[in-house]
């Protein structure tokens, strides 16, 4: 756990989900599983934030959205895509107005599968999405020190 | 004179990491108010340490130079305070450095940022009044508005400002952006502000603005301070124990509250300031 972020900042968007994906999200934030013992912070604000947590496929009128919510985020960050929805478009997948997962419109580094995904699953996917976050952060660090 | 510069010093250098550990101690007891386990103490410096060295994306380029002035500013209230000067100087220092902080969130013509720096001009019209009454009870009761004479005072100065220090402490909970008041900047998440006066602020920005609350905080708790400290050495424990007390009251308080409209605000604050201030103001004229 050494070399992982302390403070993981996260932004919770729901795409097209049914809410199972979003309510699972939000009881890790409870008392039973409190994610804020490891640092991490549910944040409304994509500049303040450093990891994308998507529940839910991506339609026509959110693809735009979730663009803009990804290029609002501040490097390096790290986009988690939570229950199956997310990962390919699950069981709306051949709904007329579903392009897929949320990997359709932005680069997507860590999927968490399940229908809808248990809290457990999800807190082991945002600790995954940490350490990709620590390892970007370490590069982006040497980036700047190589600039400067 | 001497003495006012080493605690001036003391204060630039230790500020950042008091306020920076009582803020980390805050989240711990309001995690175990709500039975959770709660982040580590030193949460905020990790915080602050990660926005630090993030990519720095600028909304507009006049806000990182508002947002600078702004913690300026409020290094020199706190060094004012600590050197000994004008206890009304610090204050009005201090109401400078808050305008500051309203341009810097103006700046970026965003509707959430402006509506946060709306309600923040709010906010200071409602504890101004309380700062205004405690300088002019500090006066009345010490014969000084210096810090350094109030602090040399024979007794502690809450004997006689009873009610000046029940109104500073009501204004605290503003000024600290404690729950039922905080309505310009929310630091619980998804209310319909977003952040509030911080939404535009992205790392660098919001790391500059989390370091002058520290700085902030401990000018505040040490005026609290002010009202306990005398003469006697011993008296400096005491502060420090009402301090604390100061502190945890308002993390109950924020705890154990829903947030409330300006306009609720703004009537109790100034009733409260009135009665318990302004009270003990007319008793202080009579008795002297
Ligand atoms: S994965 Fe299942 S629970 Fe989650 S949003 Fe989709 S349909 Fe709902």
């Amino acid at each position: 756990m050494a070399n992982i972020s302390r403070s993981p900042w996260l932004l919770h968007y729901d795409g097209s989900s049914c809410n199972g994906c979003d309510i699972e999200v939000l009881a890790a934030l409870t008392p039973v599983y409190d994610a804020e013992r490891l640092g991490v912070v549910n944040t409304g604000d994509p500049m303040q934030a450093d990891i994308f947590l998507i529940t839910g496929g991506i339609n026509e009128q959110n693809k735009d959205v979730v663009k803009q919510i990804y290029d609002q985020m501040p490097r390096p960050k790290v986009v988690v895509a939570v229950g199956v929805c997310a990962c390919t478009g699950g069981v709306f997948k051949d709904c007329y107005n579903i392009l897929g997962g949320a990997d359709t419109v932005i680069p997507v580094d860590i999927y968490v599968p399940g229908c809808a995904a248990r809290p457990q699953a999800i807190i082991d996917g945002v600790v995954q999405a940490v350490g990709l976050f620590q390892q970007r952060l370490d590069e982006h660090n040497a980036q700047k020190r190589k600039e400067a | 004179m001497k003495l006012g510069i080493t605690y001036m010093l003391l204060y630039i250098v230790l500020a950042p990491f008091i306020g920076g550990f009582l803020e980390g101690l805050d989240r711990k007891i309001s995690a175990r108010m709500q039975r959770r386990v709660g982040p580590p103490v030193l949460q905020p410096f990790y915080d602050v340490k990660k926005l630090l060295n993030k990519q720095t994306i600028t909304v507009s380029t006049s806000q990182m130079f508002l947002l600078i002035t702004y913690f300026v500013l409020m290094v020199l209230t706190g060094a004012l305070f600590f050197f000994g000067a004008d206890l009304l100087m610090c204050f009005f220092v201090m109401s400078t450095a808050a305008t500051f902080l309203y341009f810097a969130a103006v700046v970026t013509s965003s509707p959430y940022s402006s509506a946060g720096a709306q309600r923040e001009l709010i906010q200071m019209m409602a504890y101004e009044p309380a700062v205004l009454l405690t300088c002019v009870g500090f006066y009345l009761a010490a014969g000084s508005f210096n810090v350094s004479d109030i602090a040399k005072s024979q007794m502690s100065n809450i004997a006689f400002l009873p009610g000046f220090f029940v109104a500073f402490v009501f204004i605290l909970t503003i000024k600290m952006r404690k729950s039922p008041f905080d309505t310009s900047a929310s630091h619980h998440m998804h209310q319909e502000l977003v952040k509030g006066l911080t939404t535009e602020m992205g790392s660098r920005n919001l790391a500059i603005f989390q370091i002058t609350e520290w700085y902030e905080n401990v000018f505040l708790m040490g005026v609290v301070g002010l009202f306990i400290i005398n003469r006697n050495p011993i008296s400096i424990v005491v502060a420090i124990a009402v301090i604390l007390l100061v502190y945890f009251l308002e993390i109950l308080i924020d705890n154990s509250s829903a947030r409330m409209k300006w306009q609720q605000m703004l009537k109790i604050t100034w009733a409260v300031t009135l009665l318990a201030a302004g009270v003990n103001l007319i008793m202080l004229m009579v008795i002297r």
